[in-house]
């Protein structure tokens, strides 16, 4: 028997097969969590130039590097004070069990940062646990009102989601459980779809008359925050910096989410690198660095990322995926009892495996990261889920204080672009830093 | 603060207190409205000079009585708890945007998104409301005088709009368990709404509603449209192209 001469097609792989029928065998779009399995560049696609000669490093162990980050210095009499440089980004009650909202807040809370409401409302165990609370306004308004306006610390409006720029929130029917759908007004086991529009206002000249409004209601003293999904990030950002934000959020198109449809993911949206370079040099143009602050999300993983992030002219990173991989997600195992216990097979159930998993969407995670379900979300526990996401963060500004010393800065902040050179032509051209070892930046 | 405490007259009646906006500031009369009406024993603020003005009121955490004299910009009464407001004019767009208690009152025209996504409370519009009248709305109850227009009750949740006049296109679209009451003409329906047939239930709530916006309608002449229900779950055959 001669052997099979077997080509796969590279434009029809088998993938491509697979979601051809699953497509034919469903008339659905997948939904899915999570974010874009593609590869886009990042910033792994950076190095920095770290102190030599020209440039004199801090002793790695022994000298002060400050990370004190202050957000929402332009307008609001009381700024957000941080810790820290990363914040925890805005993840839905609904998304997420309010064990999981408890532990975010701990641990936010013991290393100084902020962590976010989301698409569902504020619930009293993140209120309570955490000391900096940024509450969304979503086009949904679900649960939006104004005693937690006023007990938020700074509101974001969001615009849109590196994940899904121009689409509205998704919450499939086995998430919406009594608790949920009471604080979204919605019928139990409803599948949710939420707006993308805002419903009182439209263009950005009506977000400046929004802003003023918030101003008023929460009697000027708390920032506005104005987050946008990575699109055309130049003139997003100068138009709200126009409106009058405080902060700017950009969130690239790495970004996760809890449920939204697979061709949103994959196909809308700028990477984070590009989108960073954008915002910068919008504000820049403006002359509003340092008036107003700019928070990067989408696929920050590491303090390298946030350190690179930084060094482009961030004022702060925002993670949601990394903080969901520290508090088991993906991982074979859970924690209860002390005890790791398997959730290989509950994996197979929803037709994952861990390390592939995305299945966020159905209610059903394996580690209670993003569930409802009463069993399921005890499987995390909130203070070994808060002691793990501490140590998470911690080691970020740790690995990023490393690389700050290392390039001679005093102040994570003082990191800039001159830091930086780029691996890859792409990445050279999207940041515009000169690709490593030359001084040459493609288009310049 | 001080030179504004100067410059206002205390009206005629003893717990009243006027804001002329013409003169005194928006900040300082929302500042007062949020920390002062109350302590201060306070009942009625009467706002004069609004001239559009854009949130007078917004945010009111207490049943205070405000009384405003023109027309008034975007979002008065936005975010309304607990407080009375009258708009003796017209109102931009959100009025009593996300109001979750008490009652606002316009006693013109209201411009678009009238009574956006509110949780609670009564909106009165005298005259018509423009595009997206209760859009998103979330548990509070409407009454239009006039018609309004398109897209209103578009992804409305919870909470009752009665219009005595006509409704534009796509009244109702995407809508979730908020009921509305028409009086007259519907252009079109948006998305899944649908009309009911009227019960002596939904008689009687169009009578308490009309009665607590003192208009003098018959319940009898309302139709009753609400969600078909048909996009409350995802399924192949649903038609995703609403
Ligand atoms: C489970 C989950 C839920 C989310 N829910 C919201 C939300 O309610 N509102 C929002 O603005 N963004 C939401 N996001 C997006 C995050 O705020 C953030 O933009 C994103 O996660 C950043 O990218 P990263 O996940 O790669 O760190 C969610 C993300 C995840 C993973
Ligand atoms: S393990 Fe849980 S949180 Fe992680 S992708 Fe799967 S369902 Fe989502």
């Amino acid at each position: 028997m001669s052997t099979p001469h077997l080509e796969e097609s590279a434009g029809f792989d088998r993938q491509t097969i697979d979601y051809i029928q699953r497509a034919s065998a469903s008339g659905l779009y997948e939904i899915r969590g999570l974010g874009a399995k593609r590869r886009v560049p990042n910033f792994d696609d950076l190095l920095f130039l770290a102190a030599s000669l020209s440039r004199y490093p801090l002793e790695g162990y022994r000298e002060r590097c400050s990370t004190k980050t202050v957000l929402g210095t332009r307008f609001a009499s009381r700024p957000i004070e941080l810790a820290i440089p990363i914040t925890i980004a805005g993840m839905s009650f609904g998304a997420l069990s309010a064990r999981v909202k408890e532990a975010l807040g701990r641990a936010a809370t013991e290393v100084g940062t902020s962590t976010t409401t989301g698409d569902g409302g504020m619930t009293s165990e993140e209120r309570d646990s955490s000391k900096t609370l940024v509450y969304q306004c979503l086009p949904s308004r679900y649960g939006f009102n104004p005693d937690d306006v006023r007990r938020a610390d700074a509101i974001e409006i969001v615009i849109g989601q590196g994940a899904k720029p121009g689409g509205g929130g998704m919450l499939l029917g086995q998430k919406v459980n009594p608790r949920v759908a009471r604080m979204r007004t919605l019928p139990e086991g409803v599948d949710q779809r939420s707006a993308s529009r805002h419903p009182d206002w439209t263009g950005p000249d009506d977000l400046v008359i929004k802003i003023k409004e918030l101003r008023e209601i929460t009697d000027w003293e708390k920032p506005i925050y104005v987050k946008v999904g990575a699109t055309r990030v130049f003139n997003d950002v100068k138009l709200a910096v126009h409106a009058g934000a405080d902060v700017i959020v950009v969130d690239g198109m790495q970004g996760g989410t809890a449920a939204t449809q697979t061709v949103f993911i994959e196909h809308v949206g700028i990477p984070t690198l590009a989108a960073l370079r954008q915002a910068v040099d919008a504000l820049e143009d403006l002359n509003m660095r340092g008036t107003v602050q700019l928070v990067i999300s989408g696929g920050i993983r590491s303090g390298a990322d946030v350190a690179k992030a930084l060094a482009m002219g961030a004022d702060a990173v925002a993670i949601g995926q990394g903080v969901l991989f520290s508090l088991g997600c993906n991982s074979d195992t859970y924690i209860s009892g002390g005890e790791h216990r398997s959730a290989v097979e509950d994996y197979a159930r929803i037709g994952a495996a861990p390390g592939f998993c995305h299945h966020c969407h159905t209610g059903k995670c394996p580690v209670g990261v993003t569930t409802q379900d009463p069993v399921l979300e005890l499987r995390l526990e909130p203070a070994v889920g808060a002691k793990r996401l501490k140590n998470y963060l911690k080691t970020l500004n740790m690995e990023m204080t490393t690389i700050a010393r290392a390039c001679g800065k005093q102040d994570v902040h003082h990191l800039e672009r001159e830091d930086l050179v780029a691996l890859t032509v792409e990445a050279a051209a999207m940041a515009r830093l000169p690709l490593a070892g030359t001084s040459w930046i493609p288009g310049s | 603060m001080a030179n504004i405490e100067a410059a206002r007259e205390p009206c005629a009646m003893a717990n009243s207190l006027e804001f002329d906006l013409s003169k005194d500031s928006l900040r300082d009369l929302n500042l007062f409205l949020h920390r002062d009406a109350h302590r201060s024993g306070v009942t009625e603020v009467v706002v004069n000079h609004p001239d559009g003005a854009h949130s007078i009121a917004c945010g009111m955490n207490s049943p205070t009585n405000i009384q405003i004299h023109g027309h008034v910009g975007y979002y008065v009464a936005g975010m309304n708890k607990h407080a009375s407001v009258t708009v003796h004019g017209n109102a931009g767009p959100g009025a009593a945007e996300n109001m979750m208690s008490g009652r606002v009152h316009i006693r013109g025209f209201a411009s678009t998104a009238a009574g956006a996504s509110a949780h609670g409370g009564l909106l009165v519009i005298d005259g018509d409301a423009s595009l997206r009248c209760g859009i998103s709305l979330k548990g509070g109850d409407i009454v239009v005088g006039g018609s309004v227009g398109s897209f209103s009750a578009f992804m409305a949740q919870a909470g009752r709009i009665v219009i005595c006049g006509d409704a534009e296109d796509a009244l109702g679209d995407s809508l979730y368990e908020a009921v509305i009451y028409v009086r007259g003409e519907v252009r079109s329906l948006g998305a899944d709404a649908r009309f009911e047939p009227m019960t002596d239930a939904d008689r009687k709530v169009v009578a308490q509603l009309l009665a607590l916006a003192g208009m003098s309608f018959d319940p009898a002449e309302f139709k009753r449209v609400a969600s078909a229900k048909s996009l409350y779950h995802w399924h192949a055959d649903a038609d995703q192209e609403y």
